[in-house]
C-alpha cells in the first residue's frame, strides 16, 4: 500500500511537467463539461431563474414531473416525427449522392479537372450556418428568388416557400445536400484511392466496361468504409443540430420544422422554463447516447477502428 | 475489333462524367451568382422588369456603398470576430497541444483514466441550460471570452493531434533525452518542429469554427457592439430594423435607398468574402485532417 503510493508520487514527480502543460486542458473539462452534468439535476427539481446557483441545490425535488408532462404534451410526438423526418430524409438522399460523387470524380482522366472539382464542391461545406441561410432565402424568397423565377417563367405562381410548413424538410434537406456533398466524398474517394491498381488493369485486360468496373471495383472495394459511414449515420438519426433550423424556420412552419434540440433552446432559454428544458435535452441526450453506443458498436464489430 | 469499341465507350463515358461534374459544379455555384446579382438591383430595375432578374441590366454599387458608409460598425463587428479568432484559436491550440502531447506518450501513468474522463465528454454533456448557467455564474455574459472558454478543446481535434504525436519515432525523444532535455523541450524542440503542417490542419479547424460560430453569442451577448459579423449577418437577415441599426448613416447619405434584398445579399458577400479568398490555399489542409481522422493516424 505504501509502496504503491509512492510509486504514484514517484510518476507524478518524474512527469511534473507533462501533468503540468495537461492541467489547462483538464481543468477545461472539469469546469465545462462535468460541472454542467451537475447542473442536470435540475430537470428533477422546480427550478426558478431567480434563484441563482444556490437554487439548484436547494430547490425542491419533484421527481420525473417533467419528463412525464414532455411525454404527455401535443410537442413529444411532432418533436420525435419532425426530428426523425429530417434525419432520415437527409440519410436516404444525402447519404448515397456523395457516394456517386465520388465515383464520377475517381474516373476522371484528367487531373486538373479533377481537383478544380473537388475544390468547387467543398467550398459550402466551410460557408457558415448565417450565410448558407441567407444563400436559402434569397434563391427561394417569394420576391424574386431564383427557384420562384424559375417557376414564373413556366407559368406557375410564386411559392413562398419558407412559409409553407410542407417546404421545410424539403429546403432542410437539400440545402444540406448543397452543403455537404462534396466534403462527404472525401472520405470515399479516399477509400477508393486505396484500392488495388492491378485490378483496373486486370478489369481492362478482361474488356470490362466503365459501369462493370465502377460496381465490381470501386463500389465493392469501398463497400465497408460505406456501410460503416452508413451505420454511424444511424446512431446519429436523434441529434439533429439546432442552428440552421433556428435560422431557417418560424412560428407558421414550428409544424414541421420543430425538432427536439431546437424546442430545448426554445424552452430554456426564451420561455425560462429552465427544469422543464433540461429534462427535454436529457431525455434527448440519454436515448442518443444508446443509439451512437450501438451503431458504434456494430461498426466496431465491422472492423473500423476508431481514433481512440 | 472488340478493343476498339472498348476504348470508345471509355472516351464517351469520360465526356458524360465531365459533362455531369460540370452540371453539378454550376448547380452548386448557381446560388451563390444569384446573391451576388441580387446584391445589384435596384428597385427601379424591379419595378420596370419585375421580381425574378437573374443578371442586372445596370450594376448599381449602392448596397456595398451604404455598407461602407457605415464601415464603423462592419469593422467593429470583424474586430470583434478577428478577436475571437485569434485569441481563441491561440487558447485551443495550446491547451490542445498539452493534453496531446501527454496522452500521446506511452509511459504516462493515469493515461487510460484522462483518455476515459474525455472520452465521456464526447457522449454526453450538461445540455444547453446548465451550460448557459454556468457561463452565466461565471460572470461572462456580455464578454468575449464567453465565445472563446466553453469551446477551449474539440475533443476529436484533441484525439486526431494525439495521433500525429504518436507516429513520431520515439528514437527520437530517447536521443533528445539522453542529451539531457526535459519534457517541455522535448515537446518544444523535437515534437512540435516535426508536427506543423498537423498543427496547421487542426489550427485552421479551430479558426474556420469560430469565424463561422454564432450562436454562442446569439446567448451570451446582448451589447450589440460586441456582436461578431456572423450575428450582424444575421439581425440584418432577420429584421428591416437590423439594417437600420447598422447603416443608418449609410442610408441617409444615398439618395435613393438600394432593396432590402439587394443589402442583405451585399451584407452576405461581404460576410464570404474572407473565407473565399482563403479558401483555395487552406482548402489542401482539411482534406488532410478529414483523410487522418477518418483513416486513423
Amino acid at each position: 500500500m505504501n509502496k504503491n503510493k509512492r510509486s504514484l508520487w514517484y510518476y507524478l514527480k518524474k512527469d511534473r511537467l507533462i501533468y503540468i502543460m495537461m492541467l489547462p486542458g483538464l481543468l477545461y473539462y472539469l469546469i465545462f463539461h462535468y460541472l454542467p452534468m451537475i447542473g442536470i439535476i435540475i430537470a428533477f427539481k422546480d427550478y426558478k431563474p431567480y434563484w441563482g446557483l444556490k437554487g439548484i441545490f436547494t430547490s425542491e425535488w419533484v421527481g420525473l414531473k417533467h419528463f412525464n408532462k414532455f411525454f404527455r404534451s401535443m410537442y413529444f410526438g411532432r418533436l420525435l416525427k419532425n426530428t426523425l423526418l429530417i434525419s432520415i430524409y437527409g440519410l436516404i438522399f444525402g447519404f448515397p449522392l456523395p457516394i456517386i460523387l465520388a465515383l464520377f470524380i475517381n474516373e476522371l482522366k484528367s487531373l486538373r479537372f479533377k481537383k478544380t472539382v473537388q475544390t468547387i464542391s467543398y467550398l459550402p461545406h466551410f460557408l457558415s450556418a448565417v450565410i448558407v441561410v441567407g444563400i436559402i432565402r434569397n434563391i427561394v424568397s417569394a420576391d424574386g428568388g431564383l427557384i420562384n423565377g424559375i417557376i414564373s417563367a413556366f407559368g406557375g405562381k410564386p411559392i413562398p416557400f419558407l412559409q409553407k410548413p410542407e417546404w421545410f424538410r424539403t429546403i432542410y434537406v437539400v440545402s444540406g445536400i448543397w452543403q455537404g456533398i462534396g466534403w462527404s466524398s472525401i472520405i470515399y474517394l479516399a477509400a477508393m484511392s486505396g484500392i488495388d491498381q492491378e485490378l483496373y488493369d486486370a478489369a481492362k485486360v478482361d474488356g470490362g466496361g466503365v459501369f462493370k468496373r465502377m460496381w465490381h471495383i470501386t463500389l465493392s472495394g469501398i463497400a465497408p468504409v460505406v456501410s460503416i459511414q452508413l451505420v454511424l449515420n444511424i446512431g446519429h438519426l436523434l441529434s439533429v443540430g439546432r442552428e440552421k433550423i433556428l435560422l431557417l424556420y418560424s412560428p407558421q412552419t414550428y409544424s414541421t420544422a420543430d425538432v427536439i434540440s431546437t424546442y430545448v433552446y426554445r424552452e430554456g432559454l426564451i420561455n425560462q422554463n429552465y427544469s422543464f428544458s433540461t429534462a427535454v435535452g436529457l431525455f434527448n441526450s440519454l436515448v442518443g447516447i444508446v443509439m451512437v453506443l450501438g451503431s458504434n458498436y456494430i461498426a466496431k464489430r465491422m472492423g473500423q477502428e476508431g481514433i481512440w | 475489333m472488340k478493343k476498339r469499341k472498348y476504348i470508345s465507350g471509355e472516351k464517351i463515358f469520360q465526356v458524360i462524367d465531365i459533362l455531369f461534374l460540370v452540371m453539378l459544379c454550376i448547380v452548386i455555384i448557381l446560388p451563390v451568382f444569384s446573391m451576388v446579382m441580387t446584391s445589384f438591383l435596384t428597385d427601379a430595375e424591379i419595378a420596370r422588369r419585375g421580381g425574378f432578374i437573374f443578371i442586372p441590366e445596370k450594376f448599381d454599387f449602392s448596397a456595398y456603398l451604404m455598407l461602407w458608409k457605415s464601415r464603423s460598425n462592419i469593422m467593429r463587428a470583424y474586430g470583434n470576430t478577428l478577436f475571437v479568432v485569434i485569441v481563441g484559436t491561440a487558447l485551443n491550440l495550446a491547451v490542445t497541444i498539452g493534453l496531446a502531447y501527454g496522452l500521446s506518450r506511452p509511459y504516462l501513468k493515469g493515461k487510460t483514466a484522462i483518455t476515459v474522463f474525455i472520452f465521456i465528454t464526447m457522449l454526453f454533456g450538461g445540455g444547453l441550460v446548465p451550460s448557459f448557467l454556468l457561463v452565466k455564474s461565471l460572470g461572462l455574459m456580455n464578454s468575449l471570452w464567453a465565445l472563446i472558454l466553453p469551446g477551449m478543446v474539440g475533443s476529436w481535434n484533441m484525439f486526431v493531434m494525439r495521433n500525429f504525436f504518436k507516429s513520431i519515432p520515439s528514437s527520437l525523444e530517447e536521443a533528445a533525452t539522453i542529451d539531457g532535455a526535459n519534457n517541455f523541450q522535448i515537446l518544444t524542440q523535437v515534437v512540435l518542429p516535426l508536427s506543423k503542417a498537423s498543427i496547421a490542419t487542426i489550427g485552421l479547424f479551430y479558426a474556420v469554427g469560430h469565424w463561422n460560430s454564432w450562436f454562442g453569442a446569439m446567448i451570451y451577448i446582448n451589447d450589440a457592439s460586441k456582436l461578431p459579423m456572423q450575428n450582424i449577418l444575421r439581425n440584418i437577415m432577420a429584421s428591416a430594423n437590423g439594417i437600420s441599426d447598422l447603416a443608418s448613416e449609410g442610408l441617409e447619405s444615398l439618395s435613393a435607398a438600394p432593396p432590402t434584398r439587394a443589402i442583405q445579399s451585399a451584407c452576405v458577400i461581404v460576410t464570404m468574402l474572407p473565407i473565399l479568398f482563403v479558401y483555395p490555399f487552406i482548402q489542401k489542409y482539411f482534406v488532410k485532417g478529414v483523410m487522418v481522422g477518418s483513416v486513423k493516424g
